[in-house]
């Protein structure tokens, strides 16, 4: 393999990773927030997807974008509010059960829309320009999504490190009971916390399926259990963390292609969560927590 | 009070033969008129299958409280393992057309219900493998590990490169059925059997201490890593069972049979019958299985006086079963049976109760006082 | 006192929760058939000692024996070698961690401040998984009941306990539905059921009145010498210490302030400035 063959492969897998980082940071802030694997994020990702077809039908680029966005993270929201938020005092087991549903209902609700035959991602002609960087070329998607997600993800800790409602998230994941007491807005604040995670999985769908071309009723099932993984691996909770994990296996995962063994790139992600889990289950950025007794 | 309670007991008695006796009976029937019948135990036997999954998953689940999401993992374990062993060597160029065999599996043929126990086994020893790592942690990460083994095992039957062994994406056929019906509903009870005797003996109570608290579980002398890897690894054996057994009923199956879909399947029968509940989970796979089917009609267009019906076509009945599950979830989180069990006591308790339900109150009134 | 038979020691044991040292350097012993109280303030890191001995936290540093067995030894590892802010020096050696459970087998038994029954399973099942411990059984003979004189024994055994706690008509009850004070006795009666030889009490009397702290009172006195047990409490309710202790150790921020019998507590000016001084004794 020569060298421009080498870091054009890591160019792609940077650009995977950078998205798998976006919808990794939904995972591991609502798992931050509620102690809740969002089994239902995978597939709002994929509904972006659809979205963005139904958008670009109507609308230019620029103007579906935006619209995108916004209804994902209405649908995110709405996801909360019907399927997690009446069950916030059942045990933790309902919940999961419930994100499942969720996860099964939206799927079976897009083959039934959409039927389960792959559609077409709408093109952006911008995105999909081809640039050519010292030997290394690629379309202009490749190169912005590492851009993308960096940018999104210091703008996301100045929010949570600098604002109001930042400090709200960080005292309910902290403490959910002690930070109703102190007049936080629990609801309000899981509900940010969901509009935030979608808004990033919307961004993550458009970079992803631009790239994939095509969007059917499971694509969003096994990228989101990854990154999950992704979130575990960074160490749940941490949003650098989430970054790294997606990184990793973003790029493990096209090295793992690049050599030939692409049917083995989906069991690469869960042996490496059982390497974590065994050698650092809190992850590379977690912190132990102990329970109190 | 003792007199009734002896009486109850001798009635319990007579009822519970009776209903063995009913079961067979039915069984009987099918099995000489299996022809007129071919559809109605087809359904049967498939909610079986699910069923023996359906009360493992609880047994984990439901009497553990461990969540996990492998399912279709194992089930295919189970399968794949029955299948190989027990296509006849004969027949089995016909299957491996594409690649060959494997000479290490070329000649190795088993009697069926050995081929289940190995496929168990096999299962098992997966099972044990994989909790071992996942189950020191928090119970969270059992559900994601397991989801993406199953994942990976549906990767791993597909691969070209297992194509001698579990023929690829062909998949395998000519498995052989079952000599007759009273084997199968044989080998299905049996294994609920075995289950219920374990979720009652001392090591079911174990596992319940586990569900309700673990630090006391811990204080009572209870390992918590054994038993929870314990009730992990019997129940992924039964769950194996259940695949192998659903192998022998399809007769072919191949990688697309063990989608999650399939562990979702499960989740919901045991969902709807109630997590905790084995009569539960029984009654709540004969009831989505046959409902499956009678609701067949909600994929197919239909017309009303000459209006075609907008909702109804192909995929509507899965989303109706997913709201369904929604629907459980959230507003009837017991689901049929809650964590109790099903017992005549219980039943003719309802029906007591029934007229007080819908009676008078008066009647309520002297329930009451009684 | 020292001619009896040491039953439990802390050596050095501190415990540091990221930056809270919340136990810090506490020695103390409990000898064979006494029953010895740690009291202190709210917040004083009773129940975490509590912990430490019986295996639920790790100490951070020092050593739990009990009948002269070693069953934790720990040093500052990791991130906390470095935050580590102890008193004591760090012992070194080879950490050795027991399991609760392994504990629990060797013969402690334990109650818990805040109650933890197995609140969804009869009065009956939660003394009878207490007894599966010490069954001689494995997964097959219990499943396929090939050894019915086990579990007829088990049961038996229950039956008994039960009735000697006075909670035998409550057998079929759920355990959450049981009044509070119920609940506590089924808790000792479940950790009975174990067959300890040294008992840990965590606020036994906490909720209870005047009358029930008296009947309390009586019943620990009772268990000890029926069973042949070393008792260690913690207590809020002084009447009860007072009464009963043989010894008492008082703890503040995680310190040892004062110890000895029940007299030389109560005037010491330590212990006085430690409770009054905080003024949020409520017990």
């Amino acid at each position: 393999m020569n060298t421009t063959l080498f870091l054009q492969q890591c160019l792609t897998g940077i650009s995977l990773g950078g998205a798998y980082a976006l919808i990794a940071i939904g995972y591991t802030l609502v798992y931050g927030i509620l102690r809740l694997i969002n089994f239902a994020h995978g597939d709002i990702f994929m509904m972006a997807g659809y979205f963005m077809i139904f958008a670009m039908a109507v609308f230019p680029w620029y103007v579906s974008i935006p619209i995108v966005l916004i209804a994902t993270v209405i649908l995110g929201v709405l996801i909360e509010r019907t399927a997690y938020k009446p069950l916030r005092s059942a045990p933790r087991m309902s919940v999961m059960i419930s994100a499942i549903g969720v996860s099964y209902l939206l799927q079976n609700l897009a083959t039934y829309l959409f039927t389960a035959l792959p559609k077409g991602y709408p093109e952006i002609p911008i995105l999909k320009k081809i640039y050519n960087f010292g030997g290394i070329s690629a379309s202009l998607v490749t190169f912005l999504t590492p851009v993308i997600t960096i940018v999104l993800v210091f703008l996301l800790l100045q929010l949570i490190g600098h604002t109001k409602v930042g400090m709200a998230m960080r005292a309910v994941s902290k403490d959910y009971e002690t930070a109703q007491l102190m007049g936080i807005r629990i609801d309000r604040t899981i509900s940010f916390t969901f509009a935030v995670g979608s808004l990033l999985a919307g961004v993550g769908s458009i970079l992803y399926f631009t790239d994939r071309m095509t969007v059917f009723p499971f694509s969003g099932s096994l990228p989101g259990l990854k990154c999950f993984v992704a979130a575990v691996i960074g160490g749940i909770g941490s949003i650098p963390g989430a970054v790294v994990g997606g990184f990793i296996l973003g790029i493990g995962e096209t090295v793992l292609v690049a050599m030939g063994y692409s049917t083995f790139s989906d069991a690469f992600t869960f042996i490496l969560l059982i390497i974590m889990l065994l050698i650092r289950p809190t992850g590379i950025f977690g912190e132990k927590v102990t329970d109190k007794v | 009070m003792d007199k009734t309670l002896t009486t109850n007991k001798k009635r319990n008695m007579i009822l519970n033969i009776a209903a063995i006796a009913v079961l067979i009976g039915m069984i009987t029937f099918l099995q000489f008129n299996s022809a007129d019948y071919t559809y109605q135990i087809s359904t049967l036997e498939r909610a079986c299958c699910y069923m023996v999954v359906a009360v493992s998953m609880n047994l984990l689940t439901g009497f553990t409280g461990l969540f996990s999401l492998g399912q279709a993992g194992f089930m295919a374990i189970g399968a794949y393992v029955t299948a190989i062993l027990t296509i006849p060597v004969e027949s089995r160029p016909s299957v491996y057309y594409v690649d060959g065999i494997s000479p290490v599996i070329a000649n190795l043929e088993v009697p069926f219900f050995v081929a289940l126990l190995i496929g168990g086994l096999a299962a098992a020893v997966i099972a044990a493998l994989i909790g071992i790592p996942v189950l020191r942690l928090k119970s969270d990460y059992l559900a994601i590990a397991t989801l993406g083994f199953s994942e990976i095992i549906r990767a791993l039957i597909s691969a070209p490169q297992f194509n001698r062994i579990t023929n690829g994406s062909f998949g395998l056929k000519n498995i052989p059925g079952f000599p007759n019906l009273y084997v199968f509903f044989g080998i299905v009870a049996l294994c609920i059997v075995l289950m219920v005797l374990l979720i009652n003996s001392s090591y079911g109570r174990a596992f319940k201490a586990i569900r309700e608290d673990e630090i006391a579980a811990q204080s009572m002398g209870i390992n918590l890593f054994h038993y929870k890897e314990l009730s992990f690894v019997i129940s992924s054996f039964f769950t194996g069972v259940g695949g192998g057994l659903l192998a022998m009923f399809m007769r072919s199956i191949d990688s697309k049979t063990f989608q999650v879909a399939l562990t979702y399947d499960i989740l919901l029968i045991v969902v709807l019958g109630g997590i905790g509940s084995v009569t539960g989970s029984v009654l709540g796979s004969l009831l989505i299985i046959f409902g499956r089917e009678w609701l067949r009609f909600f994929d197919e267009p239909l017309t009303v006086a000459g209006v075609n019906v907008p909702l109804f076509r192909t995929g509507f009945r899965m989303v109706v079963f997913s709201v369904l599950l929604m629907v459980v979830v959230l507003y009837y989180r017991r689901g049929l049976m809650g964590t109790t069990e099903f017992s005549w006591d219980g039943l003719f308790g309802w029906f007591k109760k029934l007229p007080s339900r819908f009676g008078k109150r008066t009647d309520r009134k002297k329930e009451d006082t009684k | 006192m020292s001619e009896k038979k040491n039953v439990l020691r802390l050596d050095h044991i501190t415990m540091q929760f990221g930056g809270v040292v919340a136990v810090n350097d506490l020695n103390l012993e409990v000898n064979e058939h006494e029953i010895v109280a740690l009291i202190g303030p709210n917040g004083a890191g009773k129940t975490t000692a509590f912990n430490c001995v019986t295996g639920i936290y790790e100490p951070t540093n020092g050593s739990v024996y009990f009948n002269g067995e070693v069953i934790l030894s720990n040093h500052p590892r990791g991130k906390m070698a470095k935050a580590y802010a102890g008193d004591y020096p760090t012992i070194g050696g080879k950490s050795i961690i027991k399991t609760p459970d392994v504990i629990t087998k060797m013969g402690i038994a334990r109650t818990f401040q805040n109650i933890r029954l197995f609140h969804n399973l009869t009065v009956f099942d939660n003394v009878l998984i207490a007894k599966h411990m010490r069954a001689k059984q494995n997964v097959f003979s219990a499943t396929l009941r090939l050894n019915m004189t086990e579990e007829k024994r088990m049961r038996r055994e229950t039956e008994e306990l039960l009735k000697m706690q006075d909670l035998y008509e409550y057998r079929n009850e759920i355990a959450s539905s049981l009044p509070y004070g119920l609940q506590r006795r089924l808790e000792i009666a479940r950790a009975l059921a174990t067959e300890p030889t040294l008992l840990l009490l965590d606020e036994p009397a906490a909720g209870m009145n005047p009358q029930e702290t008296q009947e309390l009172t009586d019943f620990i006195k009772e268990i000890r010498d029926k069973y042949h047990l070393t008792i260690f409490m913690i207590e809020h309710h002084m009447d009860l210490v007072m009464q009963i202790s043989d010894r008492i150790y008082v703890l503040d921020f995680g310190r040892l302030i004062s110890q000895g019998t029940p007299e030389e507590v109560q005037n010491d000016p330590r212990v006085i400035d430690a409770y009054l001084g905080v003024g949020d004794e409520d017990a």
